[in-house]
């Protein structure tokens, strides 16, 4: 362990998922998107444009990785057609439950 | 002796930089240092020296600017004084932080308020625990070959290191300089290679969110928490006391002068009573050690020459025979006493010597010191207690 850290003079780290942990533990509230009032047009695509952490398709149907998501809201707050909703929980359904 | 000019600090500073070959300038302009922003744009607007010159809006933006160009390999050179320095601070931290070689010019000047232009050492005194290296100049020559050192030793180490010389004392007063040809300094310090970093092709995020305790990248490498890189940052500071007198002497063999590493002395060898001071003051304490041992007192001066790291062992090496202390410097760590003073304390209280120490605050905002003051006051420390610990001040 201190071997390796011995060399590392710099803060540093590479862009890549999860660089910056399973960030979706953090998450407690879950965006879950309403497919049929998604535009489903690469016009809108805000969501995908204001997710801080890049984690939303730009394929439609649109899917958000969980495995990062913090659940921010952003993406939810930003929708024009509100087709995405902020339940309780890590996990849809999971509100209340122990994780 | 080829290339003697009468010249400013000033002057030496940016020819010092021009010499190292620098690749980007980013300053704003503060009396005492405006003259080194406006001699360096001049040569690159003349196409006399290759490099970026920024204009920027303030310090801090000066202070990134050139901290983001070290990060992607330039060889980056800024200068400042008194208020823009305090300005730079949240920069200044994070130059350290981020390990990068910068360089910069710091023309000392008191720091507002009262506003003042004139000199004294308040505003890098006050950046002392940044993380810099910070070197104090006695004359113009050793302006200019410390600049030179520097980036030697800021490109060694990884960290950046702030040269300070006195405002207009040493700024504005022009003396002989010799200006050492491109040959021996390219000799000196060769060119800038990228070790750290980002570049083409190798993206990284620098200084990015840093957790407490060490934790596996995406790659599966162990990275280091915020702790452990301030730790090593420390450690290498430390460490950059033997770079920096290495380099001196390493400077020394091709230039044939050097500056005395970390500390320097002045006839020390059978001296009972030492003076320390930096920068200017320091230089004008050999007159007062002079006048001193006409009245009989066997006086020597000890000068600081790296502030930070500071030199604990090397100055209680130096001041291991002596009986008394008098200390000089412009600056006042408000509340307690002189910076210098109590940093030099707590040095000879590790190294188990207890000699008289006393400490005198002086020039302040330009006020003119004298070397029979300053003999003066020492003489009151060898003959008895002295009842001020400031020199020249009236209310």
């Amino acid at each position: 362990m201190t071997e390796k850290m011995e060399k590392t003079t710099i803060a540093a780290s590479k862009p890549a998922a999860g660089e910056a942990g399973r960030t979706g533990d953090w998450r407690s509230q879950t965006p879950v998107i309403d497919q049929e009032k998604c535009s489903q047009k690469d016009s809108c695509l805000l969501c995908w444009l204001y997710c801080p952490d890049g984690l939303i398709t730009r394929e439609f149907p649109l899917e958000i990785d969980l495995e990062y998501c913090k659940g921010c809201g952003i993406c939810a707050e930003e929708c024009p057609r509100k087709a995405i909703e902020m339940v309780e929980g890590r996990t849809p359904g999971s509100a209340g439950k122990k994780e | 002796m080829d290339n003697v000019r009468i010249i400013t600090a000033n002057t030496a500073a940016a020819l010092a930089a021009a010499l190292c070959r620098v690749q980007v300038i980013a300053a704003y302009p503060i009396t005492p240092q405006t003259p080194v922003t406006e001699e360096l744009a001049e040569m690159v607007e003349k196409g006399e020296l290759q490099a970026e010159y920024l204009t920027v809006e303030s310090e801090h933006s000066a202070m990134a600017s050139v901290v983001a160009a070290s990060q992607v390999g330039a060889r980056v050179f800024t200068a400042t004084s008194a208020n823009g320095l305090l300005y730079m601070h949240e920069m200044l931290h994070w130059a350290a932080g981020s390990r990068v070689p910068v360089v910069m010019a710091c023309v000392n000047r008191g720091v507002g308020a009262p506003w003042t232009i004139l000199n004294d050492q308040q505003d890098s005194i006050s950046q002392r625990d940044t993380g810099w290296i910070q070197l104090y100049c006695r004359n113009s020559q050793e302006v200019l070959d410390s600049i030179i050192q520097a980036f030697r030793v800021a490109e060694q180490s990884l960290l950046p290191v702030m040269v300070c010389y006195d405002g207009f004392v040493l700024s504005h007063a022009s003396t002989p300089v010799e200006v050492p040809s491109q040959e021996d300094v390219d000799r000196f310090l060769p060119a800038l290679s990228t070790g750290v970093g980002i570049s083409e092709g190798e993206f990284m995020n620098l200084n990015p969110l840093i957790l407490s305790e060490p934790r596996e990248d995406s790659g599966g490498h162990l990275r280091p928490g915020y702790m452990d890189l301030r730790y090593r940052l420390q450690e290498d500071l430390l460490g950059a006391l033997e770079t920096i007198q290495i380099a001196d002497r390493e400077f020394e063999s091709i230039f044939g002068r050097g500056w005395g590493g970390v500390v320097w002395e002045y006839r020390m060898d059978d001296a009972e009573h030492a003076l320390v001071s930096m920068g200017s003051l320091a230089s004008e304490a050999t007159l007062a050690a002079d006048e001193m041992r006409k009245e009989g007192l066997r006086t020597g001066v000890v000068g600081v020459r790296a502030y930070r790291p500071f030199p604990s062992d090397e100055l209680a090496k130096a001041l291991s025979n002596v009986g008394t202390v008098t200390v000089f410097e412009k600056d006042v760590s408000y509340g307690y006493t002189g910076a210098l003073a109590a940093d030099l304390k707590a040095a000879m209280f590790d190294n188990g010597l207890r000699p008289k120490i006393h400490s005198y605050v002086a020039g302040l905002g330009g006020r003119d010191v004298r070397p029979e003051q300053l003999a003066k006051a020492a003489m009151e420390v060898v003959t008895g207690t002295p009842e001020r610990g400031w020199i020249d001040v009236h209310g």
